[in-house]
């Protein structure tokens, strides 16, 4: 036999290259994936430093003076109303949202399984879904022909009822119930088909056997449906949590286009999303909006951890990591 | 027989949905009556659930007079249907081979797709590099880029990924299939479902966007039909500078079908998904689970 000159077969060089080769492929594969999160989440985390940049496009990000003092764009921050007003209104409305959307999707999801015919339960999921589909320049016209002040048809009825109209588009306090009523009403059918799904796993020899010993409608849901369905509550809850630092449930446009963005009504409806995308769209503030992003950014990452750090105690196999 | 089947838990149950659902459709049909209604009805009688006075001139005259309205929607669609073909060619992409036992670092690499979840830079940022770096303002391009990757699409589709037969994939080699035609021959045509729900949300997203174009987009011709409507809601007066500027019938008689033709704009915005609505729904109970429940 002729002996082969090649690398043996077992060599440790021979495997590496025959390794490299076919990760090749895979590599190729990745790269769009991995440049994009690189341009679009990795680079932007370096630019966090301009929060203590007296920034000027200029000399860009790097080349723009540092500030003096370090911390002034916080303590302009820190300093105004905004920032308690903000802090206060982004938890405040989170907090709100959790507790009364987690309730009537649970209430939503137990009373929709115990419709058994298929049709008319499609229909009622779809139509409590619509609403999680539209978007919120869509839901701002709805509001506005309901609220308008000289057309919309809740003055219309009221004013037709000898009442006098009311100018929702001016008092702050009305908007701490329409803002988070907007929002249940656009995130329940989401939450509600979740819980019915996890209800449907639910193994039916449960009920059957509590049946059988007795059990009423009531005492099923109490004894059966809701502890089984605790691991999904909590994990539901404390992903919130971590995004408790965004606006609404993560999504805080909401907060911006529903009121029209009205500076009336800032006190009630200003949260930390809504005054950074303004500092920086109206205002050109890239120092202050930076500042109160990174301010953000930093309690959200701790509100993660916290919320996962919850979830691993509580349900391991649901951490995130 | 028939009384007995009614009984009246079930009757209540049945109540309750019924109101609830009417309270999430009828709002919608309230801005679908305004825009049938006639202009002058709605300043004399205020919006109707049923128009008083029914009219078809808003959508008269969003179709002719207002040229930003269909080249508004055909950016919208372009956008939609370029970004989320490309999302979710590179979301496929990047969560197959981060499933392959033949990447040596995928544990490294799946860290590094994941850790921006955690952090991240925020809106400053990310508007300076796109706008001062990369050169991207007012491109149609920005509107696409801003959602391109989702941390979360990756290990959406790296969870079904993993449950593709190892075998499946092992006989395609020994076949002689090349590692990029195995994924787009084999592994792409089975992940179908969970493409089509991946790709639904990403859609709706792109459809839905306003933020990124209000930032970035400044010239007309760009504008995505939200921004547009935002802007139409924000400057009442938009449609009749415009509408003087083409001297459009309307304008010369001084009737501007401006509430009206706001509101069958933003019809027309949620047109598509209203009409593939009852189509859809089956993906969309599937895709908010998928997205959901983490493994």
């Amino acid at each position: 036999m002729k002996t082969i000159t090649t690398p043996s077969r077992k060599g440790k060089s021979y495997r590496a290259l025959r390794s490299a080769r076919r990760q090749t492929p895979f590599y190729f594969m990745m790269a769009p994936g991995l440049i994009f999160i690189t341009i679009l989440f990795y680079i932007p985390m370096a630019g966090v430093i301009i929060a203590f940049k007296d920034y000027n496009a200029r000399d860009g990000i790097f080349g723009s003076p540092w500030m003096d003092p370090l911390f002034k764009n916080f303590e302009f921050f820190f300093k105004s109303d905004a920032a308690r007003t903000v802090t206060f209104n982004t938890l405040f409305y989170n907090l709100l949202e959790a507790v009364t959307v987690t309730l009537c999707a649970l209430a939503i999801a137990i009373l929709l399984s115990e419709v058994k015919n298929k049709v008319t339960s499609a229909t009622y999921k779809g139509s409590i879904l619509l609403p999680t589909f539209l978007s919120w320049i869509v839901i701002q016209y709805i509001l506005f022909s309901l609220l308008s002040v000289d057309r919309g048809i809740i003055n219309s009825t009221i004013t037709a009822n000898g009442g006098e109209a009311i100018y929702w588009y001016s008092e702050p306090s009305y908007w701490r119930f329409i803002l988070p009523i907007a929002y249940l009403w656009k995130n329940v059918g989401y939450f509600s088909v979740l819980y019915v799904a996890a209800i449907a796993g639910i193994n039916p020899d449960y009920y059957e056997a509590a049946q059988l010993d007795g059990a009423s409608k009531w005492q099923r849901i109490k004894h059966i449906t809701l502890p089984l369905l605790k691991p999904t509550i909590i994990v539901l809850s404390l992903l919130w949590v971590g995004k408790l630092f965004n606006g609404g449930l993560g999504d805080w446009n909401g907060f911006y286009t529903l009121p029209n963005d009205a500076g009336a009504l800032y006190p009630a409806t200003d949260v930390i999303d809504t005054l950074v995308f303004r500092s920086l769209k109206k205002v050109n503030d890239y120092g202050m909006a930076s500042a109160v992003g990174l301010y953000q950014a930093v309690v959200g990452f701790f509100l993660v951890l916290i919320s996962n750090y919850i979830i691993k105690k509580k349900d391991p196999d649901n951490a995130l990591f | 027989m028939l009384l007995k089947k009614l009984h009246f838990s079930k009757i209540t149950i049945h109540l309750i949905f019924i109101a609830l659902s009417l309270a999430c459709i009828l709002p919608l049909l309230l801005v679908v009556s305004i825009s049938f209604t006639d202009e002058q009805s709605l300043m004399l009688d205020g919006y109707r659930f049923w128009p008083k006075e029914f009219s078809t001139a808003a959508y008269q005259y969003v179709f002719s007079g207002a040229g930003s309205i269909l080249n508004a929607y055909a950016v919208t669609i372009f956008v939609t249907v370029v970004g989320t073909l490309l999302h979710l060619l590179i979301t496929s992409m990047l969560s197959y081979s981060l499933t392959r036992p033949e990447v040596t670092h995928r544990r490294a690499l799946t860290l590094f797709v994941y850790l921006p979840v955690l952090f991240n830079g925020g809106l400053v940022p990310q508007y300076i590099l796109l706008t001062r770096i990369l050169h991207l303002k007012d491109t149609i391009w920005v509107l696409i880029i801003v959602y391109l990757v989702s941390t979360i699409n990756v290990l959406i589709m790296k969870n079904f990924f993993r449950t593709i037969p190892e075998s499946l994939i092992e006989s395609a080699r020994i076949d002689g299939s090349g590692e990029i035609r195995t994924f787009f021959r084999i592994a792409l045509p089975l992940s179908k479902p969970s493409l089509a729900t991946i790709g639904l949300f990403v859609a709706i997203a792109y459809w839905n966007d306003w933020m990124t174009a209000s930032l970035y987009i400044e010239s007309p011709k760009l504008r995505p039909l939200q921004y547009l409507l935002q802007s139409l809601m924000n400057n009442i007066g938009y449609l009749q500078s415009n509408a003087q500027a083409s001297q459009s019938m309307e304008a010369a008689i001084g009737m501007l079908p401006s509430e009206g033709a706001r509101m069958a704009t933003c019809v027309l915005a949620i047109g598509p998904i209203i009409l593939l609505y009852p189509l859809l729904q089956k993906y969309f109970e599937k895709g908010l689970t998928i997205g959901a429940v983490k493994e």
